[in-house]
């Protein structure tokens, strides 16, 4: 089959052969049947996200790995890897196998298993990480997320441990006793709004802590969802020491500040905006930008979250943390780094493709698209603009950050291994 | 004016209006027929999440001199402590066809979240570590009565400033009508960016209490000592409290408020308290008659469900 | 009450002046002297206008009583705007000023004294907010206008001039504390 027209990373028009899941000739004006004629539409290799929640199992009323992946597929994505935060925690062979088959099963992308840290997010005792790393779900990262693995020498065995099957550990930086009750972005903002405040610092010690230990014990490190300038100079200085150290950045933290729990489309104290960790300052969000640009920060995860409803039509201090991701991660970055010439394509194809594949040990994903890649494609028209409809949204839950905003760019068509998943926007 | 939420939503014409709204309507509080018609038929709905009993009967004397029908509907024992969201309380109130609903509520911005699910206005009657309002014009309004002026008017504010609502909607209120505010507690509790609001900042009682026409003490509750906001009754008393021997360094004139309830002994002693500079007991009184003034501006007039 | 927000209206054919300064004196002067006769020497009278131009026509009619008969009589005013039967069709308005007379109202022979008797409902208002703040032996009602159309069972003991009106024509009293001079003036609709 033929995909006709595409610019690869935004280059001229050409075609592309695909055969038996990969990419076997690319030239213009291929011979062969049309399968899809993407019309100058952007070519970007699928996108690969190291930080989804698919809730399954445990709490399907909000996601199931069947809703989650067509949000993904989407979104451009054609693997995503799974949070181990569901009930039961994803902490030993038995619960990531599962969610592995559920990915076999039904997934409309690839689902690649995360494993806990510790049993049941506690904190305290390892989890079986080797057996999960056995498995047929061949678990390479691990992470508490939702949770900070707080104790210094737990933190420590752990990087230590990994380094045998080379895993890597993604730690959620949060010091539990500087966020006890926090709810928003320590600063102007939640002091004028009477909302505890989530100190960067909290993230900042963490983090500092944990770049000194992977030194300390020559491991992988890698920081979820960076959110603070801090953060970013620590990492960059860690980094400058050669240390095995990355990080990943969402797209709500490129593009949205604390401000928005005072003013936003949506009224004020509106939880839709309640994250973990929480939007910080525009200072923040610049230097995050500038991280992602240079490298500092290696790629983008969605930290995609999804809540039902009756989780965020509250007061702000009883709803759940998070928000949906997936269906609009490009079109946030687009926003946030290509509109203000900060990345090129070819970079967004190396921060949301490529190095989270790579951080992730994924085989089979985050390759170029050239001849003998597996053929996952994201056709992308970045001179679309729309509003953004929650209620078109494939994902179970509803709660994305971007009601009432217009974001550029729309995913045309996702192929994962040559088979279409999404085709003229809508799922296959 | 549909709702009050924050004194940072009142202008300064809107606060000068409900003061002397206000004034006209201390008069009723002084004559022996203390009721007017203006609210009948009305529905005031007092949703109180956390235990305030001097707030609630203040809004219900308020609302019941103006004639209005006032539902209490208290969250504890009721369906909202066997876990109903406010969402499913605010339908509920919807559906008794609440004119108002007074909330009081622990958390911040509940009264801003409540206000997309009624029709009704929405009055807060404080919200979690947020806004006071209603509290912030008696205030100014107990402060206009004793000293005949707001504009210029030099005001400490001493205590809690990180956890109080009241402070929050003090300072929104008193920059607006021309007070000068001057915040004082210690570094602890006092919120990040203060430097930020429309007031001054000091860590100093002793310096403040000079050039203070007013000092406004609040409440500071014991179990900050726990997490280490200060490290005791005895040390935060000492280097915050208001006794005798501060007070003696006000000027003649100068007043001593305090939102109530207070620790007698701990911010405020009870010598101070029960002087003549003090205007604890006024500021309740002034509680009815600034909150009959909210209510009927909001209340008052034509509202939503009304034919035009 | 009249509508006297805007500054007067100057010649044309909708506006007509129907009582200049001198007419408004001489009826006031009038009514103070019928005051006088009809409560025996206003001994036990108070008088209470309703605020803004009745508030200031009690004035005027007590110090002429002061004048004829060297009697202080006591002076207040009563808002009625919390007692209106049209608060919904309205914004909330602001307040108008109560001042009870020195000694009360209690046992006391009131002179309500209002500018302008219309429909009768700011009377009505006004005897119930009367009723709130004591109990008189006997309410009068002093209006310098009454231009008709009672929609209640009203009618003036004191009225400084009956002006025949159409319902939909209107009327302004304009006084010089308030408004820099001393006028009555007849708006036909339209005119503004």
């Amino acid at each position: 089959m033929i995909i006709r027209n595409a610019r690869i990373l935004g280059g001229d028009p050409v075609d592309l052969r695909i055969e038996n899941g990969l990419i076997a000739e690319i030239g213009p004006g291929l011979g062969g049947v049309t399968a899809f004629d993407a019309d100058g539409l952007l070519a970007l290799p699928g996108l690969v996200d190291l930080h989804t929640h698919l809730r399954e199992p445990g709490r399907e009323d909000a996601e199931t790995v069947e809703t989650g992946t067509q949000a993904a597929a989407r979104g451009g994505y054609t693997a995503v890897h799974a949070m181990a935060n569901t009930s039961p925690v994803a902490d030993t062979a038995g619960v990531v196998e599962q969610v592995w088959r559920l990915g076999q099963e039904y997934g409309h992308c690839d689902v690649q298993p995360i494993g806990a840290v510790t049993s049941g997010l506690d904190g305290r005792q390892l989890a079986e990480l080797g057996a999960m790393a056995d498995s047929a779900a061949r678990v390479r990262v691990f992470s508490d997320d939702g949770k900070c693995v707080s104790d210094a020498v737990l933190m420590r065995r752990a990087l230590e441990y990994v380094k045998a099957f080379d895993g890597v550990v993604a730690q959620h930086a949060q010091e539990p006793r500087l966020t006890e009750g926090a709810q928003l972005n320590e600063g102007e903002v939640s002091g004028r709004l009477g909302l505890a405040g989530w100190p960067a610092v909290a993230e900042e010690a963490i983090i500092a802590r944990d770049c000194l230990l992977a030194a300390h014990v020559g491991s992988r490190l890698h920081v979820c969802h960076v959110s603070t300038a801090g953060s970013v100079e620590i990492i960059r200085w860690a980094k400058s020491k050669g240390w095995d150290v990355t990080a990943e950045v969402t797209p709500h933290h490129l593009l949205l500040t604390d401000s928005c729990a005072e003013h936003s489309p949506v009224g004020p104290y509106n939880p839709i905006y309640k994250v973990n960790p929480p939007l910080r300052t525009r200072e923040d969000v610049r230097a995050l930008r500038e991280a992602l640009a240079d490298g500092t920060i290696d790629c983008v995860a969605t930290d995609h979250a999804p809540h039902p409803v009756e989780d965020k039509e509250t007061e702000w201090a009883a709803a759940a943390m998070g928000m949906i991701g997936l269906e609009t991660a490009l079109s946030a970055v687009q926003e946030a780094m290509v509109e203000t010439g900060l990345l090129d394509w070819a970079a967004v194809a190396d921060r949301m493709s490529a190095r989270p594949a790579r951080i992730g040990r994924l085989a089979g994903h985050g390759q170029p698209v050239e001849v003998g890649s597996a053929a996952n494609l994201t056709l992308y028209d970045p001179s679309a603009r729309a509003l953004v409809d929650p209620g078109a949204m494939a994902s179970k839950s509803r709660n994305t950050p971007y009601e009432g905003m217009t974001l550029p760019g729309r995913v045309v068509a996702t192929f994962l291994r040559g088979r279409p998943t999404v085709l003229e926007g809508k799922l296959v | 004016m549909k709702h009050l939420i924050s004194a940072g939503d009142l202008g300064r014409d809107d606060a000068l209006l409900i003061l002397d709204t206000a004034e006209e309507l201390a008069r009723v509080s002084e004559r022996s027929i203390k009721k007017l018609p203006t609210l009948r038929g009305r529905t005031v709905v007092n949703l109180f999440f956390e235990d305030s009993t001097r707030t609630r009967i203040s809004f219900e004397a308020a609302a019941k001199r103006l004639s209005a029908d006032v539902i209490n509907f208290s969250a504890k024992g009721s369906s909202v402590s066997k876990g109903e969201s406010l969402k499913d309380t605010a339908l509920t109130l919807e559906a008794m066809g609440a004119d108002a609903v007074v909330i009081r509520h622990g958390a911040s911005g509940a009264p801003h979240r409540l206000a997309n699910w009624v029709r009704g206005s929405v009055v807060n009657a404080g919200d979690g570590t947020h806004e006071h309002p209603t509290q912030a014009l008696l205030d100014a309004f107990s402060m206009r009565r004793r000293l005949g002026r707001l504009e210029g008017l030099k005001v400490a504010v001493v205590g809690d400033i990180l956890h109080s609502r009241v402070a929050r909607s003090n300072v929104l209120l008193l920059s607006a009508l021309g007070a000068e505010v001057t915040l004082v507690a210690p570094p602890t509790l006092l919120p990040v960016a203060v430097e930020n609001w429309p007031c001054q900042v000091s860590y100093d009682l002793d310096s403040v209490l000079p050039k203070s026409d007013v000092v406004m003490m609040l409440r500071v509750q014991l179990e900050r000592q726990n997490a280490a906001f200060f490290p005791s009754a005895r040390e935060y008393s000492r280097r915050y409290g208001l006794d005798r021997d501060r007070v003696a360094k006000l000027h003649d004139d100068a007043i001593v408020m305090h939102p109530g309830p207070m620790n007698r002994g701990m911010e405020i002693s009870a010598e101070v308290a029960d002087s003549p500079r003090s205007t604890i007991v006024e500021q309740v009184a002034n509680g009815v008659t600034v909150r009959m003034a909210v209510l009927y501006l909001l209340l008052g007039g034509a509202i939503g469900g009304d034919v035009q | 009450m009249s509508d006297a927000q805007n500054p007067p209206v100057s010649g044309g054919d909708l506006a007509r002046a129907v009582l200049e300064g001198p007419d408004i004196h001489r009826a006031l002067t009038r009514i103070a002297h019928e005051i006088l006769e009809r409560t025996k020497g206003a001994e036990s009278v108070v008088l209470v206008g309703i605020p803004t131009r009745g508030a200031t026509l009690a004035r005027r009619l007590a110090e002429r009583v002061a004048r004829f008969e060297g009697r202080k009589v006591p002076v207040g005013a009563v808002d009625i705007t919390m007692y209106r039967d049209d608060l919904r069709l309205r914004p909330a308005r602001p307040l108008g000023h109560t001042e009870l007379p020195p000694g009360g109202i209690d046992d006391r022979i009131v002179v309500l004294v209002d500018d302008v008797l219309f429909s009768g409902r700011t009377v009505r208002a006004a005897l119930d907010a009367l009723n709130d703040l004591g109990r008189p032996r006997a309410v009068q009602l002093a209006t310098l206008v009454d231009r008709g159309h009672r929609e209640l069972p009203i009618r003036a003991d004191y009225v400084g001039k009956n002006l025949p009106t159409a319902k939909s024509e209107k009327v302004k009293v304009y006084l010089e504390e308030t408004d820099g001079r001393d006028a009555v003036v007849l708006v036909r609709e339209g005119a503004r």
